[in-house]
């Protein structure tokens, strides 16, 4: 279910001119990264929405009209209403940083995790930010566009075991 | 002086007997990752019936087993426990490498899959397939049979340098990719 007017209105109150859009039924909204924590502490706290379904990022290096390189993307759900909506928050190359949603949704833990693993975003405040897929020795960012697809040669870099050797 | 043997009594060299005993009872450790596990288990399973080779023994303790099945792709994460395994494995011991993600990395040519895993230990066998059907795989076990028992016991790799069986001894960790912090770097 789409977002309710109300829900909009609640949201327009805090951010002027929010920028909203409508597709197959899916309400989107484009947040900047600085009200991006009273955001969503008010769409949890008043508008009832208990349940953060996924955080994830896009890269739009080389994208036509991009506004920034990271697009941020948190789909966020009530679970009585079934009412969701879409926030997307811009993050630059240089300052990769977002406050954590860990504090409001215990579940963001590894989803933050995951984005900087693959992506190098920072979240502020999250409780363990560490690699969650990847070796803790991987120096890069693999689904950064600017990353090739078969690697810098961390595939390769391990000790050859020979049959003499045992 | 010519001897009279009775008929049921066959003469052959030590050696052969010795590789005519090993190459029948292999003790198959399954490093199964990925869909060529399921094969291998229907390999070892009633109809395509390993035990007609003397290879149905599958252990999960490295150090029960001599024949190493590496049945799927093999990430980097995943590497340096197949090394780890391999050598906790006890001599002689052999290694098949099941299915084109072992043998090549096969269509997952990205960042992290080892791009076959004879690049990082020693394999005897290679089966291609994608997976391999389990008469694949048991054509491969029969041909490591015929190499067991070419190879004989008396070049056995199991009486080799001291110098070697103190590696084995000193197993430690094996070092990935040295230094780089990872928060430090993340602009990179």
């Amino acid at each position: 279910m789409p977002a309710t007017n109300e829900t909009l209105t609640a949201l327009e109150a805090v951010l002027q001119g929010l920028e909203t859009s409508e597709f197959r039924g899916d309400t989107r909204a484009t947040v900047p990264r600085e009200s991006l924590a009273e955001v969503l502490r008010l769409l949890r706290d008043r508008r009832g929405f208990d349940l953060l379904v996924d955080v994830t990022c896009v890269d739009y290096l080389n994208y036509r009209d991009a506004r920034d390189r990271f697009g941020l993307v948190y789909l966020l759900a009530n679970t009585t209403t079934n009412e969701r909506i879409t926030l997307r928050v811009y993050v630059g190359e240089s300052d990769p940083t977002i406050p954590s949603a860990v504090p409001l949704w215990e579940g963001a833990n590894w989803l933050e995790r995951e984005v900087y693993d693959m992506f190098g975003i920072v979240f502020e405040g999250h409780p363990d930010l560490r690699r969650i897929l990847l070796p803790d020795e991987f120096t890069a960012f693999p689904l950064r566009k600017d990353y090739p697809l078969q690697g810098r040669g961390e595939r390769h870099n391990f000790p050859v075991l020979r049959r003499e050797e045992g | 002086m010519a001897i009279e043997l009775p008929e049921n009594v066959v003469v052959s060299k030590l050696d052969e007997l010795a590789s005519w005993c090993r190459k029948n009872s292999l003790w198959p450790m399954p490093f199964a990752t990925a869909c060529c596990g399921i094969e291998l288990m229907a390999t070892g399973a009633s109809r395509h019936d390993l035990a007609r080779f003397g290879a149905e023994v599958f252990r999960f303790s490295p150090r029960q087993c001599d024949l190493m099945i590496v049945a799927g792709r093999v990430v980097m994460k995943m590497l340096p426990v197949l090394q780890r395994i391999w050598q906790q494995m006890l001599e002689p011991k052999w290694c098949i490498s099941m299915g084109a993600c072992a043998s090549t990395g096969g269509v997952f040519d990205t960042y992290c899959v080892v791009q076959g895993i004879d690049r990082f230990i020693p394999v005897d066998m290679y089966v291609p397939g994608c997976p391999p059907r389990p008469e694949q795989l048991i054509q491969a076990i029969i041909d490591l049979q015929d190499k067991i028992q070419r190879e004989g016991t008396i070049t056995g790799r199991e009486f080799g340098l001291a110098a070697r069986q103190q590696t084995k001894r000193a197993l430690v960790e094996l070092p990935i990719i040295s230094g780089a912090p990872v928060l430090s770097s993340i602009t990179r």
